[in-house]
């Protein structure tokens, strides 16, 4: 059992990079991916909000909006599924504040880390991307938990190299009318390819 | 076009070319690749983009001066989602296939950078037939690069446009083959990269 979920985890890492091979997240990827140390910090804001967010958001689908999720409350014939974009967007948005109070009170060092990130994350792509994607997958609760933070891991590799080789990329001659998002895009397609190096394992 | 004041008329013609989303703005990039494979896909998600950020722009801008600032993003969130909701049970409706094709990339349009950062940017201070030509210009500005990035992706990569072969058969068998890369994610930002480089040097526009 413990297998099929370290593989799970590695696949959402890996081989589907949420952000490299999805496309998710893009946005944030490309404004913060500037600096390395920022990028570390919205790269953990992303895994911390994704892990928490995908059970979350799996547990309303399933006991409240799934065709017949209701059956517990005498209406085993609603199906309020149609709800689920705006619920999640709510849920995650919700989630997010809670995130930002209870780090605010338990651990102000990661707080002020974190800082302006946990916001901005509410309207990051991949988190919603996250939570369509377990239940369009069915997974089951651990699944989707193992799924988030598999997912959210995948993003932050990918946003420190990314903001690594943006580091090291002020030293080189680029065309003008190249720099900014045009190089930034080939990179991430050169990034890209590496990752599909990863395809085919299955621990 | 006397149609439309000189004001309005540039609400729609600025988000193709020299203030476009995608290129220039660097906004709703997310959801802008994944659906480019194919070309079909790519213009129905033109279609939905279009109508949900022409018709959220609209709603936003009647609504603005009853909208607190306090909770406006999430008024805003609200009416898109809803928006974003209808989309899709329309797409679900009658075009079950295509639907099917882009699963959760529509539902993906809420977060679509594009659709808050105009109701941000211009709906909230605008008249609604304002914002609506505003929205209507950067649908289709965005809209405009996903085709062209379909266009390419589909005819390198599977030889064929909007599902019809264009490469002849004769070229097939004298070696030419299909771009395997093209229809996979690398193919995507390599192209996407090459037509913000392209579009920069004609509009003549630098970064920093």
């Amino acid at each position: 059992m413990l297998e099929h979920y370290i593989s799970l985890a590695t696949k959402a890492m890996f081989v589907e990079n949420i952000l490299l091979a999805y496309f998710l997240g893009m946005c944030s990827f490309l404004a913060i991916s500037k600096k390395i140390d920022t990028s570390i910090g919205l790269g953990f804001a992303v895994v911390f909000v994704l892990t928490i967010t995908s059970p979350a958001n799996w547990a309303i689908h399933h006991y409240f909006l799934q065709e017949g999720a209701l059956a517990w409350a005498g209406f085993p014939d609603v199906d309020l599924s149609f709800l689920n974009f705006i619920v999640f967007i709510a849920v995650i948005a919700a989630m997010v504040q809670l995130v930002e109070m209870i780090l605010d009170r338990y651990s102000p060092t990661l707080y002020h880390n974190l800082g302006i990130f946990l916001p901005l994350i509410a309207v990051n792509c991949s988190i919603l991307g996250g939570s369509l994607f377990l239940i369009e997958r069915e997974y089951t609760l651990i699944e989707s938990t193992v799924f988030g933070f598999g997912s959210g891991m995948g993003w932050f590799l990918a946003i420190v190299s990314m903001a690594s080789i943006r580091h090291r990329l002020r030293y080189s001659n680029v065309p003008h009318k190249l720099r900014g998002l045009g190089i930034t895009m080939l990179l991430t397609g050169l990034l890209s390819m590496a990752f599909m190096a990863f395809s085919g394992i299955d621990l | 076009m006397a149609l439309l004041s000189k004001k309005s008329k540039k609400a729609i013609t600025d988000p193709l070319s020299t203030n476009n989303p995608i290129t220039l703005q660097v906004l709703g990039i997310c959801s802008a690749l994944a659906v480019t494979v194919k070309m079909d896909t790519a213009v129905v998600m033109t279609l939905a983009v279009v109508a949900v950020l022409s018709i959220s722009n609209t709603l936003i801008a009647l609504l603005r001066n009853f909208i607190p600032t306090k909770v406006r993003i999430i008024v805003q969130l609200s009416v898109i989602a809803s928006l974003v909701i209808l989309t899709d049970q329309v797409l679900k409706a009658y075009m079950y296939d295509i639907s099917k094709q882009l699963s959760v990339f529509v539902g993906l349009i809420i977060t679509n950078c594009i659709v808050m950062g105009r109701a941000e940017a211009f709906a909230m201070q605008n008249t609604p037939g304002k914002s609506f030509l505003d929205g209507l210009g950067n649908g289709l500005g965005y809209g405009g690069i996903l085709i062209a990035v379909s266009f390419f992706r589909e005819i390198l990569g599977s030889g064929t446009l909007y599902g019809f072969q264009i490469i002849p058969d004769a070229a097939y068998s004298a070696g030419y083959e299909n771009m395997g890369l093209m229809v996979l994610s690398p193919g995507a930002f390599v192209i996407l990269g090459l037509i913000v480089w392209v579009h920069r040097i004609s509009a003549n526009i630098e970064e920093e």
